[in-house]
């Protein structure tokens, strides 16, 4: 397969147009994260210009302000583009997966099982920012591996495993609500907080073990996005075509699941992005298949973007950048469904 | 139905997953033929209908038990039939019939709901408040605390009542803007996305008013406790004219199953079905949310349990989940008034009920899609 798809790629114009829009697409989604994550860098208590802030990370400017942008700033910004993109692609892998646009890494309970971590480690010991991080990972990886095996009975049916995952989410939510409901309302609304995804706080030192396992990881993912789009053509199909195809599966939920818990181990259950980067990345893209790099630079572009306003339009008071996501992605999906509903009445 | 993908659980192979369905199940045109050559398959299913609706009696009756001060099962039915003026009598009618009766209608209004808004969207994962009803409510509730200064269920279960409505109303319009017939991936796109933002919204106005923030934690988790009984008549009437307009879309249900193009040359108006069943959705989800809280999950897993046994005609699943719904919901709050001192919300008990009983459903060799 591998060797006879680039001459695909160049012989069929139709795939060859296709493959140019897509990489116009990532190449204009990236260079607006860029801007973003720019914007995200010169903004605060300090306010800083785009011109200044390119020539501070050019190596110019004062002592003081390459602290604030290299110290300060850079890991926040780092954080939204990095996070954006893992959570972007774990979304379209679990989508195209599951074939189903309400699909993420929520569905197998990572998200609810990380936030039960986090209330765990935040009402029981007091929470420190390690200790609702390793509580998050543990909650989240614990629960994924549950859902996955109660889901296992000779191979991963996916409808069982968006069942299994429903049923086991539940009851940590369940479980979640009523940690909320019997701490104090300071607790409470500290891991609320948290439990909408925030950037806020974000430094290098927590940052970089994050980075370490994101772009590896998102490098594989975007590589193994070949087995994907066969496995979307049904099982027995990809078994033709030569795909393994519970190894197949199995390796990408894994590689989702670790996108998703580098971020949210960080920066805590950050909604929506999983769910509408890679709805909205397809719209744009018009592919029939979920394409992974489409859904990465706009999963990148929706979370720096979204950081921007949090910080600034309640400012000095932060928001967590998980209640903008919800709100930003949320106007745009409904934005491009209308669109769609008009060009449909017209055509 | 050996298929090895979700394909009923993906909306965008619709044309397939109605296959599937014409293949496993009856469809609506010749259900009266199928019956026919079969006819002790009806005369069953009624049966273990009404043994679960039995059960759902029996398991009001011991509801009226139960609880911080036990009552002797005499004690209620002398309650039920020769009500007097002692004190334990006074439990009964006063706070324990009603929360039952709550119960009772509260869960059938959810189960209903998210059977017909699984069955309509073609998506197994829906659930009631898909459409925009909890976050609606929720939004409506700390805007109701958070602006109003108003405080405790029954004086905000108007406001998230309206706010559900409200919001399912939006979904609706955005779903459907400009479609010819009404594309359920739309309509669910749509749902999430409303209610992403009103969900957002809500809760950055409720961090910033901490007595909103207070109220929102405790309706969220859902509960039948300190419910007044005033909300009762508003409730019961939603049921009723949910339940009325579930009956008249049973048979479109069936043929939306197929996919809308067989629908349509089945002669069936699909637009007009969904409008319908949309609105019995908003009724009932929108008054049972404002009533108990977002028991969401209820109406989610409700519908999976009832197909178990209906099969897969749509009229007789509605029946069953509009039993075995309450069943799930009074067992809920009973054992929560027992399993711990003070009380178990009924959300939460629902969830740890509800979930595994899903999960051994989910297990079984043949997962029944939707």
């Amino acid at each position: 397969m591998s060797a006879e798809a680039p001459g695909a790629a160049v012989t069929v114009p139709g795939r060859a147009r296709r493959l140019g829009r897509e990489t116009a697409l990532c190449l204009v989604l990236s260079a607006l994260a860029v801007l973003f994550a720019l914007l995200v860098v010169g903004s605060g208590d300090y306010p800083m210009g785009l011109g200044k802030v390119i020539n501070v990370i050019l190596g110019g400017g004062e002592g003081l302000e390459g602290t604030i942008v290299f110290q300060w700033r850079a890991p926040r910004a780092v954080a939204a583009l990095a996070f954006g993109a893992a959570l972007g692609v774990a979304g379209a892998v679990f989508q195209s997966l599951t074939r189903n646009p309400l699909g993420s890494p929520d569905i197998i309970g990572f998200s609810t099982g990380a936030y039960t971590g986090a209330l765990l480690a935040l009402t029981l010991v007091g929470g420190s920012f390690l200790a609702t991080s390793l509580g998050a990972l543990a909650g989240g990886l614990a629960t994924a591996l549950t859902v996955y095996f109660l889901a296992w009975r000779r191979g991963s049916h996916g409808f069982r495993l968006i069942l299994v995952g429903i049923g086991v989410s539940a009851m940590l939510a369940a479980l979640n609500q009523w940690l909320v409901l019997r701490a104090e309302i300071e607790v409470a609304m500290a891991a609320a907080v948290w439990g909408a995804g925030t950037l806020n706080g974000v430094g290098w030192p927590v940052l970089i073990p994050a980075l370490i396992a994101i772009v590896p990881v998102l490098g594989l993912t975007l590589a193994g996005g070949r087995n994907l789009g066969m496995l979307e053509l049904g099982d027995d199909t990809a078994t033709a075509l030569g795909v393994r195809v519970e190894p197949a599966r199995l390796v990408l939920i894994v590689l989702a699941v670790l996108l998703t818990s580098a971020a949210t181990a960080v920066a805590g259950p950050i909604a929506f992005v999983a769910l509408v980067a890679p709805q909205l990345a397809k719209r744009l893209n018009r592919a029939a298949g979920m394409r992974l790099a489409p859904a990465a630079c706009m999963g990148a572009l929706l979370l720096v973007a979204s950081d921007l306003v949090a910080q600034r339009v309640f400012a000095p008071v932060q928001l967590p950048v998980g209640v903008v996501t919800v709100s930003i992605g949320g106007i745009y999906l409904i934005w491009l469904l209308s669109r769609e509903g008009r060009a449909a009445k017209r055509a | 139905m050996a298929s090895p993908t979700p394909v009923a659980a993906n909306p965008e192979n619709s044309q397939a997953s109605g296959a599937m369905n014409a293949h496993a199940g009856m469809p609506p045109a010749t259900g009266s033929t199928a019956s026919a050559k079969n006819p002790g398959k009806p005369v069953r299913r009624l049966a273990l209908l009404l043994c679960f609706g039995l059960l759902l009696g029996l398991l009001a009756l011991f509801s009226l038990a139960v609880g911080s001060k036990h009552i002797e099962l005499s004690v209620v039915i002398d309650a039920l039939l020769q009500p007097n003026d002692s004190a334990d009598h006074a439990i009964i009618r006063d706070s324990r019939l009603p929360r039952a009766i709550l119960g009772v209608l509260a869960g059938s209004a959810l189960g209903i709901a998210g059977a017909l808004v699984q069955s309509m969207t073609r998506n197994a994962l829906a659930e009631p408040g898909i459409l925009g009803v909890n976050a609606g409510a929720s939004l409506a509730i700390v805007i109701a605390v958070g602006t109003f200064g108003i405080n405790g269920f029954n004086s905000y279960v108007w406001f998230a009542f309206g706010g559900a409505v409200l919001a399912t109303g939006a979904v609706y319009l955005v779903g459907m803007a400009g479609a010819r017939s009404s594309d359920p991936v739309r309509l669910v796109l749509a749902g999430v996305a409303l209610g992403a933002v009103l969900s957002g919204i809500g809760t950055a106005l409720a961090l910033v008013h901490p007595s909103a923030f207070d109220q929102l934690r405790a309706w969220t988790i859902g509960s039948l406790e300190g419910r007044s009984g005033e909300v009762l008549v508003p409730l019961a009437a939603a049921v009723l004219v949910g339940f009325v307009l579930a009956a008249f879309t049973g048979r479109s249900l069936n043929a939306l199953a197929l996919g809308d193009d067989t629908a349509l040359a089945l002669g069936y108006k699909v637009g007009r079905a969904r409008v319908l069943i949309l609105l019995a959705v908003t009724v009932l989800a929108g008054a049972a949310t404002a009533a108990v809280g977002a028991i969401s999950f209820l109406g989610l897993m409700a519908p999976h349990l009832a197909r178990r046994f209906s099969g897969p005609d749509a009229r007789w699943m509605l029946a069953y989940t509009a039993v075995l719904a309450p069943v799930i919901l009074l067992l809920a709050d009973v054992l929560g008034r027992v399993i711990i001192p003070g009380e178990l919300e009924a959300g939460v008990v629902c969830a740890f009920i509800g979930a595994p009983v899903l999960i051994v459903l989910a297990r079984r060799k043949k997962p029944v899609a939707v």
